[in-house]
């Protein structure tokens, strides 16, 4: 058994949370590079130059990428060769996401559901945690902004739908949001397991490198496909019109029971942030 | 053909006349902030026939919950949140003479009669380019609800902020014209 402290998930969670809301990844800087390449409509053109110069400055002069900084999911695939000790797995998160929003000049944007009260350290985090083979401890803290998270759908298909119904019900989502998630956006999609885990299958298709296509050929397809259908909607940039709406389709499939086809779209913004540690 | 215009607060209906979507205003001068929470607190205080924390007429109000500053600096990132939430509110505060409202994405069609009715556009700021936009903002000072954390309303000094016209007071909107524009027919 190979020991972690507490101490060290805290710290790294922290780190990892700065980092995200500070430093956009090469792989979203190449996509919106292209874009700027790329876009027909000169006002699209012209959000997507913003939005290089917005990265520029978030890094240099150490402002937040977004002011939303996020709910924190924090991903975590535990090997089952470690030991946690020192304190609560969980606590130690929350205390890594306490500290990081703190010092990292990050904004607070939790509160209670219905009276609306802060609570003040952006805390809870939202945790899915996963047992898996070896001795490492990954954790990917993903600052998800509410804009684009309240424009995401889940759909309960039936069967006889088939791939035509998934495809109008991804298009229908991304036309329903308009220029509301702040496009250009990339699209997480969850085809099949049930109600909850199609959710969380689009939700972790975000944090694959932005536009790699899914190593199954057969799902490579359907993103492709997506992301074709998606751009004729003519959303563009900012909602000002344009063609490029979506920066890339994920889609992560598993199989699902006989009776059901669940469907989930979950929207990301172009803010899509995402920091890996590995202890 | 769309313009440039730059613009100083208060506003005049004149100011919001000439505008159509499309056009890029520049605005400088004192604008406001408040998010959902601030709007429910401010329509709530209006039914109370209470005093608001500030004039409305003329006024413009910004659509945003920054990120703290830093020592030393004014503000954190400071880019516009979806607009839609404040539908429900935004009449009442168009009728009180707000002149306009900097957010991103769509609005009612009650927002938008508002609009045309009582003269007052709807500008659309960068989603997402929050640390570019916070360097237009000069000054920040918190002038109610400091318990909303970042949902306090906030008194901006703007210098050339810009954003575009997304409605303009005869009901038009830039939205719906720029997909009309780019919009195809998937080959399925
Ligand atoms: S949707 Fe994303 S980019 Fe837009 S304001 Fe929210 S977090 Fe920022």
């Amino acid at each position: 058994m190979r020991q972690i402290e507490a101490a060290q998930v805290t710290q790294a969670v922290k780190a990892a949370a700065i980092a995200a809301n500070y430093e956009p990844g090469a792989d979203l800087l190449a996509a919106l590079a292209r874009g700027a390449e790329t876009e027909e409509s000169p006002s699209g053109k012209e959000i997507f130059r913003q939005l290089l110069e917005n990265a520029r400055i978030a890094k240099e002069e150490r402002i937040p990428m977004c002011q939303d900084c996020g709910l924190a999911v924090v991903f975590a695939e535990v090997g089952q060769d470690v030991r946690l000790v020192g304190g609560d797995f969980d606590q130690a998160i929350n205390e890594g996401i306490r500290q990081g929003y703190g010092e990292g000049f990050l904004r607070k944007s939790l509160c209670h559901p219905l009276t609306r009260a802060n609570t003040g350290d952006n805390t809870p985090a939202v945790i899915h945690t996963e047992i898996v083979p070896g001795d490492r401890l990954k954790l990917t803290v993903v600052p998800k902004g509410g804009g684009s998270e309240n424009m995401s759908r889940l759909y309960m298909l039936k069967p006889a739908d088939g791939l035509a119904g998934i495809k109008e019900k991804v298009v229908t989502a991304v036309q329903e949001a308009g220029p509301n998630p702040c496009p250009p956006i990339i699209v997480g999609v969850g085809i099949g397991g049930n109600f909850e885990r199609a959710a969380l299958l689009a939700k972790k298709s975000l944090l694959r490198e932005l536009g790699q296509a899914n190593p199954d050929p057969e799902v490579a397809v359907i993103e492709r496909q997506l992301l074709e259908e998606v751009n004729c909607l003519g959303i563009g940039p900012s909602g000002l019109g344009g063609r490029i709406t979506a920066m890339a389709v994920h889609v992560l499939m598993q199989p699902c029971h006989i009776a059901s086809l669940p469907v989930a779209v979950n929207i990301q913004c172009h803010a899509s942030r995402h920091q890996e540690v590995i202890l | 053909m769309a313009k440039t215009v730059k613009l100083t607060s208060p506003l005049t209906d004149q100011d919001v006349l000439q505008l159509n979507i499309g056009d890029t205003v520049l605005v400088s001068g004192v604008i406001y902030t408040a998010r959902d929470a601030a709007h429910k607190r401010l329509v709530d205080l209006l039914a109370k026939g209470e005093p608001l924390p500030m004039d409305l007429a003329g006024q413009i109000m910004y659509y945003v919950g920054p990120s703290p500053a830093r020592p030393g600096r004014v503000i954190g990132a400071a880019g516009p949140t979806t607009s839609y939430r404040m539908d429900s509110y935004a009449p009442t505060l168009i009728k009180m003479g707000l002149k306009a409202m900097i957010g991103k994405g769509k609005r009612a069609v009650e927002v938008i009669d508002a609009m045309k009715a009582y003269k007052a556009v709807y500008l659309g700021a960068t989603g997402g380019a929050g640390a570019l936009i916070s360097q237009r903002i000069k000054a920040a000072e918190v002038i109610a609800f400091p318990e909303l954390g970042p949902e306090a309303v906030h008194r901006l000094e703007v210098e050339d902020f810009p954003a575009i016209v997304i409605n303009d007071c005869q009901g038009r909107d830039l939205y719906e014209q720029g997909v009309r524009e780019y919009r195809r027919t998937a080959a399925r």
